[in-house]
This record gives C-alpha cells, structure tokens and sequence, in this order.
C-alpha cells in the first residue's frame, strides 16, 4: 500500500472540500483498502466519511429513503427495509458476510470495483484499471465475466447485490458536489464501459452519495431476489435476478426485472418486462417472457451458460411469485 | 492535512500517533498511517490472537468486535478506529474462565489446526447474541463469513449451536 493523507470531515462541505485530484473517500474500506493492498487503488489522500451525519432510515410521501452511509447489515434488519421490499432485504443479506455486511455501506456498495481476477491484478493488461494496456479477460478466464452490455474494451461484471434490486426498484441517488445537490435514477447512474471502462458512473470528481430513495412503487412488495453461486452462501453472483411484479386480478400491470453477475451494471431486462405486461400471469406467460431476459446476450469463450442461466433464474424468480 | 490543494503523493515519515481502546484498557502507539488494525494489533499491541489469513476480507480469521459488532480488522485502518471499543479474543474470557463460546468449541471438537479459531469463536458470539443461530441451516449462513481450510465444519456447528442453546437457556432462567 502507498502512503497517503488522511482527513476525517465532519461535515459534507468540509469533505467535497478536501476531496482532490487523486483522493478517495473511504467508507467501510471493504472495496478501497482491500484495493489499496493489491495496489490497484493508489490514492494520495483517504477522506473517511465515517463522521458525516449520512445516518438513519426515513420514509415519507416520496419514498424510503437510505443515508449512505447506513450497513448493509442494518438495513436488512430495518423494518421499514423488510417491510414492502422483500427484494432489496434478499439483496441485502445475500451480500458478501455478516462482518462484511457490518462494515458496507449502501453508498460504496454501489461504488464497489469489478471483481474480475486481471483488474485486480497489476501484472494483467487491464483497460479499466490502466486505460490502453488491452483485457486479459477476453481471451483468458472469463467464465465470471458480461455477456451483456460488454465491449471489445472491457468484459467486467459490476459485483453489487443491492444495486440490482435497487435498479428493479427504480431508485434514485442523491449526490452532493461542488456544484450543489442533483439526483440521478440509479438506472441511468452506470455508464456502460465502451472506449472509457475506467469511468464507471456519470458521478462527478469529488461528488459524494448521500442519500438512495426508493420511490413508492406498485408491485414492490410483490418481489424477490434469486442469486445463483457456485456456493450457497458467500460468494458473487454468476447471474442474479430482482424481479417485481405489479398484479392486478390476475394480470400483470407492470413487471421490473434488474439482472446481476451479467453486464457492467445491473440490466434491466426489458424485453422480458415487455413480453409479461398486460398479460396473465401465468407459468406459461411467465416462462415465455423469461425466455426473452437474456436478448442481446454475447458470450465470451468461457461463459456461454450464463445465457440459459438468465432465463431460468427470472422464470424461477416469476414463478416463486406466484406465475402458475 | 486539511487544506484543499491537490494533494502530491506524501512523502517522508508516515508515522501517526494512534489511540486505541482494546478490551477495556486504552492503549497508545505509533505506526504508519496505512497500518491496519489486524495489524496494529498482532505487531504494535502484541495481541496475536487475531489472525491473519488471507489479508484480503476473504477469511474471516481477523474478526474482533468494533463497539460490540464482528468485523474484519483486516479491512479496517487502525487510524479510523479510535474512539471505538475493540475486543479481540484475548478479552472475551474472565481470568481463567473462558467464554461459554470458548468452551463450547473445546467441548465439540470445534477446530483442529486452530488458526481459524479466534475468528470463528468471535464471530459466533455475534451470531448468537443476534439470534441467528436457532437452526443448523441458521448456523451455516451466519458463520459463512469463517473458513475452515481444515474442515472442522461439524465441530464447529456443533459448538455454536450448544453454545446458543446454552445460552438460551440460562436467558430463559434469567
Ligand atoms: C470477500 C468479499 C465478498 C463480497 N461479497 C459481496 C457480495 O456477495 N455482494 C455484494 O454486493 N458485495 C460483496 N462484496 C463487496 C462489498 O459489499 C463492498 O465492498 C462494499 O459494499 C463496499 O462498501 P464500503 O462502504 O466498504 O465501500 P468502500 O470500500 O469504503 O468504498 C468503495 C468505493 O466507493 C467510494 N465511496 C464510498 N462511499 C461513498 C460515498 N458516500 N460517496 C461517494 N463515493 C463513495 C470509495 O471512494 C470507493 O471508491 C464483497 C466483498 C468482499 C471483500
């Protein structure tokens, strides 16, 4: 690890101020120092942010809304998380370890780096992590790798839980910068690699996330999280799907279904959504429209499976709904 | 350290004075700004209870309790965790008297190298008090974040679950 400055703000202002070229913020440090030890993440200076007032769980006409600084630990735990969410509660305790999920915070969840083997290391040639040295991933072991999304620059997966049910969900990111405060739907926060896989997100240099709203949604309490590992519990994702489902006397009004372990960010999958809506919600239906989840899907040498994978996790995931 | 000029790489001494509070007594020394708290605590205070594994947040053998919560030392910088209440495996028996979960895992065969253990028993005096260990399932999730390279798994379970059994008990006689 290199040296670095350390400044611990107590206030958002005071950290948008020593935030500079070349610093990192440092919540839990579960992504950043365990980076800063293989020497992929090389800040001058560590901004904890432990010490700002992002704390608490609130709800109100516009939604619950998440400070990001809350573990991921708690808000599985949160009633008003468990309470009409049952996919981001899934989300949230499928993540990572109990130790783990008690050092998280929802804000560097979403942040957390790719955990593809040749970004983290510095010997493999790696775009996102050295812009122009070329992916190792693409002809080497890429069975954990996108199928979705990717291109010839960059084959990451983004490793979140929570991000996927929070793309289902339709949520909204509160961030604060120089420039004041501006809110961006998670779904359109993820810019797909293309020629830049080092930039990940349209967050600004310096920007900080303070607060995730999850709006009032209809169908939310109908939801679920399927994660499929190759262990039961403590791993990443290969393919996860958060799906929520808005019936109406048997027929589905509206259905939300975010894939993980597939693309640079949670997809969506919306010609699946598309072929389900306004339709009964049937096994049949609901096995037709999950056979459309993975449109658009390319694999690369070593994960061709992950494509059947998509549709049988969202047909699984329709029919623990209730598609019979 | 608070001005708001990009900051150069730093060089020179990184020396820091740190303040720490580990099982119950506060202790003071000097390490390097990136040190960690594992490290902070096996090579500055000499409490090598607390192992390190994999030294990536992989392993789970760093857990201690940062104010009364398991958490991996090694992901965690020693700088950010003063003020906090930090207990390590050497503070969780009286004098002599091990920890029912200690002796619960002498009692099941609950290891056999041994190298895991302290993460483990740590680990699982959360889980317990949490109330997460009321089934065999229960146990094997929340005790995911250990890893066995033994395979002591069995005696592991075994010991958890006496141990909360245990323990619901005596909260049950009050
Ligand atoms: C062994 C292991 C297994 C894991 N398994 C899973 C899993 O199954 N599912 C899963 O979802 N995750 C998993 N994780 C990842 C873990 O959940 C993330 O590392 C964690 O959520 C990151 O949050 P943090 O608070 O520790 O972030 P940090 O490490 O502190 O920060 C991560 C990044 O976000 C930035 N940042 C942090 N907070 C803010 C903020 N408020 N505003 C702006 N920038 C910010 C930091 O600068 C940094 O770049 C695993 C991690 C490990 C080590």
């Amino acid at each position: 690890m290199r040296p670095f400055d350390y400044a611990a703000p107590r206030t958002v202002e005071e950290a948008l101020a020593q935030h500079a070229d070349g610093a990192a913020y440092l919540a839990g440090g579960t992504s950043l120092v365990d980076l800063m030890k293989l020497d992929v993440a090389r800040p001058h200076r560590v901004v904890d942010v432990n010490s700002l007032p992002l704390h608490g769980v609130t709800t109100d006409e516009r939604g619950l809304h998440l400070s990001a600084l809350e573990r991921l630990g708690d808000l599985a735990r949160h009633p008003a998380v468990a309470d009409g969410h049952p996919v981001l509660r899934q989300a949230l305790l499928a993540s990572a370890s109990p130790q783990l999920r008690n050092m998280a915070t929802i804000g560097g969840n979403l942040l957390q780096r790719t955990r593809c083997g040749y970004f983290r290391d510095t010997a493999a040639a790696c775009n996102k992590r050295e812009p122009g040295s070329g992916c190792a991933a693409r002809t080497g072991d890429n069975r954990g790798h996108a199928v979705l999304g990717a291109g010839p620059s960059c084959v990451a997966t983004h490793p979140s839980d929570p991000a996927v049910a929070l793309s289902a969900l339709d949520a909204l990111l509160e961030l604060h910068g120089a420039d004041g405060v501006r809110e961006v739907p998670l779904n359109s926060f993820y810019r797909l690699p293309g020629e830049t896989p080092q930039t990940e997100t349209v967050l600004r240099p310096g920007e900080l996330i303070t607060r995730v709203t999850v709006p009032p949604l209809p169908g939310a309490d109908r939801s679920v999280y399927v994660k499929v590992r190759d262990r039961r519990s403590y791993e990443f994702a290969l393919v996860s799907a958060a799906v929520a489902v808005d019936l109406h006397d048997g027929e589905v009004r509206g259905v939300r279904i975010a894939l993980g372990g597939v693309a640079p960010r949670p997809w969506r999958a919306h010609a699946a959504e598309q072929a389900l809506t306004g339709r009964e919600f049937t096994r049949a239906n609901a096995l037709e429209a999950a056979a459309a989840a993975a449109d658009g899907a390319e694999p690369l040498s070593g994960n061709a499976f992950k494509i059947e994978l998509v549709r049988r996790t969202v047909g699984h995931a329709l029919t623990r709904l209730g598609g019979r | 350290m608070t001005d708001s000029t990009a900051p150069r790489p730093p060089t020179g001494d990184h020396q820091v004075p740190l303040e720490l509070q580990v099982n119950g007594r506060t202790a003071r020394l000097s390490a390097d700004i990136r040190t960690t708290l594992l490290d902070a605590l096996r090579d500055g205070l000499g409490l090598t209870g607390s192992k390190k594994g994999c030294d990536r947040g992989q392993c789970g053998a760093c857990t201690v309790h940062v104010d009364g919560r398991r958490v991996l030392s090694c992901l965690t910088l020693a700088v950010g965790a003063q003020g906090k209440q930090v207990t390590t495996i050497e503070g969780v028996a009286e004098g002599d008297r091990l920890s029912p979960v200690q002796q619960a895992f002498l009692d099941h065969d609950g290891f056999q190298c041994g190298f895991c253990t302290p993460g483990q028993i740590m680990s699982a005096i959360c889980a317990i008090r949490d109330g997460d260990t009321g089934s065999d399932a229960a146990v094997r999730e929340a005790m995911s974040g250990n890893i066995c390279r033994c395979g002591a798994y069995e005696g592991i379970l075994r010991a958890v679950r006496s141990a909360a059994e245990r323990t619901a008990r005596q909260e049950g006689t009050g």
